[in-house]
């Protein structure tokens, strides 16, 4: 039939040219991203300004243990010996033992530099980003506790489940050659 | 300096109890006397980028190799083997992200959120598939895509979908690729990352709800063959659509239809559709009428959907976590609740005013009435497509695939009876050399 192949061939014609707006759309799409896009990757991070240590990060993040440590900004601690990031509230003596401890991973080593002052690191193989230490820190001391997303171990999801979680909108996307949001200057001495 | 500007810098001073903004501490660093070293914090590099051109590099070869064996090879069981190596890398090895699913909402927010700029892998896993099934078809659903790996290596018992309720049903992929662009653009929520149900067991931990979804689309992936990919996956929506523009795609037989039905219903996913004539005479004319009332029922589902949309604003806002903090804050102010949350003890941390995050809240609802109004025409323009498509007649001479829902799996290969004489006849050729 002479105008059913009329048809097809307008069909076909619809076709190549929908084809070809689809590869062009793409094409131009692509170009106009390029024009703007950012060779790096982001990474997720926590911007400590906002942090409020509410918890999430210990319990929303998709591993089994939290990509999310404290970190020290050596620069800032006061290398006290009555931490309010290291010791509970009201401890029976300021000393190691596990009942005085606020950590309750214990993940939290205090070793002693010169009288009066301690030195505080994170255990990060135990520390699971709850920011216990960081609240108390904060609290009364200097705030050289923070939380920061560590990335030997951060998964990177494309929608991280602690940002989507995060009370106080602290997670950002950050670009991954600088991928640390840190408090402080560092300081030699 | 004059006294007073002396007064007021003083003041303002004490106003501002911020300690790090002043760089005061409560407690100075010691000098230490034993020549105690500061330590540094330590920075962990994020994963190397090349690892990311690597994966981009994989995409391309393992979608490359995909086209070769469904449709040059025509091996089902090469295919497979692909298949089980693309589950095991982008699902098992990589963790499952980045996805070109997932990726939709990467372009989305790129369009719509001007601070955002897409990783440039990002930008090639949603690409090069839809680049692919332009060409070839949906290639890449068959044998790279670890969501649809997955649910096609537990089917054991296909059960065959009648073509209304799968017509039905697909509605659910339309309303999600709406949904999530629309949450991507304005909500600030991936919600196709949020409910991905594969993606907990290709890391073996995460989200219980999300990995009972999993669990039951498995199951559910047991007895109907891709659950997820024919009924909710929002990027199969996409594909289907570049696939019947395919400039080559998978043909049933080798060579030539010879009508004998031995493939007919052996395709899992209902994408086999019958040779079919005219319409009967008596029918056509009830068919014409039929046409004629469903495109001028389309604007009418278009513009009721959108109107439908547009009442869900204030639930759909409430996705947004600055509307969600809003109505907390609200509440709290107007005494009808007792406490506060984490959310609203941010905000008040913040020190900006209530009558702020309200405004806030109010433009991003305005947000919502005009997406919400999109997003219900979309999907009645999708309903209302769909009956007018369905009253016309494709004619078909032979036993073909459908264009759109094929997904390339090379399952059907095996059953025509023309491709077994090219084995054989391959099989001879070689034996004989």
């Amino acid at each position: 039939m002479a105008d059913n192949s009329n048809n097809i061939n307008r069909r076909k014609f619809l076709r190549e040219g929908l084809w070809g707006a689809c590869l062009g759309g793409l094409g131009a799409a692509a170009g106009l991203t390029a024009a703007r896009n950012n060779r790096d990757n982001m990474v997720w991070q926590i911007d400590p300004n906002l942090c409020i240590q509410c918890g999430n990060c210990a319990t929303y993040c998709v591993l089994e243990m939290s990509a999310v440590k404290c970190v020290q900004a050596y620069a800032l601690c006061g290398y006290c010996d009555l931490c309010t990031g290291y010791l509970v509230p009201e401890p029976t003596a300021l000393d190691t033992s596990a009942e005085n401890a606020l950590c309750p991973t214990g993940a939290i080593k205090r070793t002693f530099v010169e009288d009066p002052y301690y030195e505080y690191t994170i255990d990060e193989s135990l520390c699971n980003g709850c920011g216990k230490c960081v609240k108390g820190c904060l609290a009364f001391g200097n705030g050289s506790l923070f939380l920061q997303v560590r990335h030997d171990r951060c998964l990177n999801c494309n929608e991280c489940a602690i940002a989507a979680a995060c009370p106080s909108r602290a997670f950002k996307r950050v670009p991954a050659d600088q991928p640390y949001l840190l408090k402080g200057v560092e300081r030699t001495q | 300096m004059t006294r007073w500007a002396r007064i007021i810098l003083f003041t303002s001073t004490l106003l501002v109890p911020s300690l790090d903004a002043w760089g005061e501490l409560r407690f100075p660093p010691p000098e230490f006397e034993s020549g105690y070293q500061f330590p540094q914090t330590t920075t962990p590099a994020a994963r190397p980028v090349v690892y990311e051109y690597i994966d981009a590099a994989v995409l391309l070869a393992a979608l490359s190799l995909a086209t070769y064996l469904i449709l040059k090879r025509r091996s089902r069981r090469a295919v497979y083997v692909l298949m089980i190596s693309a589950l095991l890398y982008f699902g098992f090895w990589r963790d499952g992200c980045i996805c070109p699913i997932g990726a939709i909402q990467n372009v989305t927010l790129t369009i719509f959120d001007s601070s955002y700029a897409i990783p440039i892998t990002a930008g090639i896993f949603f690409a090069l598939p839809l680049v692919f099934t332009l060409f070839v078809g949906r290639t890449f659903c068959g044998a790279v895509c670890p969501l649809g790996a997955i649910q096609d290596a537990v089917l054991i018992h296909p059960v065959a979908v009648p073509g209304w309720l799968e017509s039905g049903l697909r509605l659910g992929a339309y309303t999600y690729l709406g949904a999530a662009v629309l949450f991507a653009a304005i909500g600030n929520a991936f919600v196709i990352c949020r409910y991905d149900p594969f993606v907990g067991f290709f890391r073996l931990t995460g989200n219980w709800n999300v990995l009972i979804i999993g669990a039951s689309l498995l199951l559910i992936g047991l007895f109907i063959g891709r659950p997820y990919c024919r009924f909710l996956c929002p990027y199969g929506v996409l594909l289907r659509h570049a696939s019947r523009l395919s400039r080559w795609r998978v043909t049933i037989t080798p060579n030539e239809c010879i009508q004998c039905r031995l493939c007919e219903g052996v395709c899992p996913f209902g994408a086999i559709r019958e040779p079919t004539g005219d319409w009967p005479r008596g029918e056509y004319k009830i068919a014409k009428r039929r046409l004629a009332l469903f495109l001028l029922l389309l604007p009418v589902l278009v513009v009721a959907a959108g109107w439908g949309g547009y009442t869900l604003k204030e639930r759909l806002a409430r996705v947004h976590p600055r509307v969600r903090t809003a109505e907390r804050v609200y509440l709290e102010e107007t005494g009808k609740v007792e406490g506060t949350t984490d959310a609203s003890n941010a905000f008040r941390a913040t020190g900006r005013t209530s009558e702020e995050l309200y405004q806030e809240a109010t433009a991003i609802r305005e947000r919502f009435a005009l997406g919400g109004a999109l997003l219900g025409g979309f999907l009645g323009l999708v309903a209302g497509g769909k009956l007018v498509t369905l009253s016309v007649r494709r004619r078909r001479t032979d036993y073909e695939a459908d264009r759109a829902s094929c997904f390339a799996c090379g399952r059907c290969y095996q059953y025509c009876p023309k491709e077994r004489e090219r084995w054989k006849q391959g099989k001879e050729a070689v034996a004989g050399r």
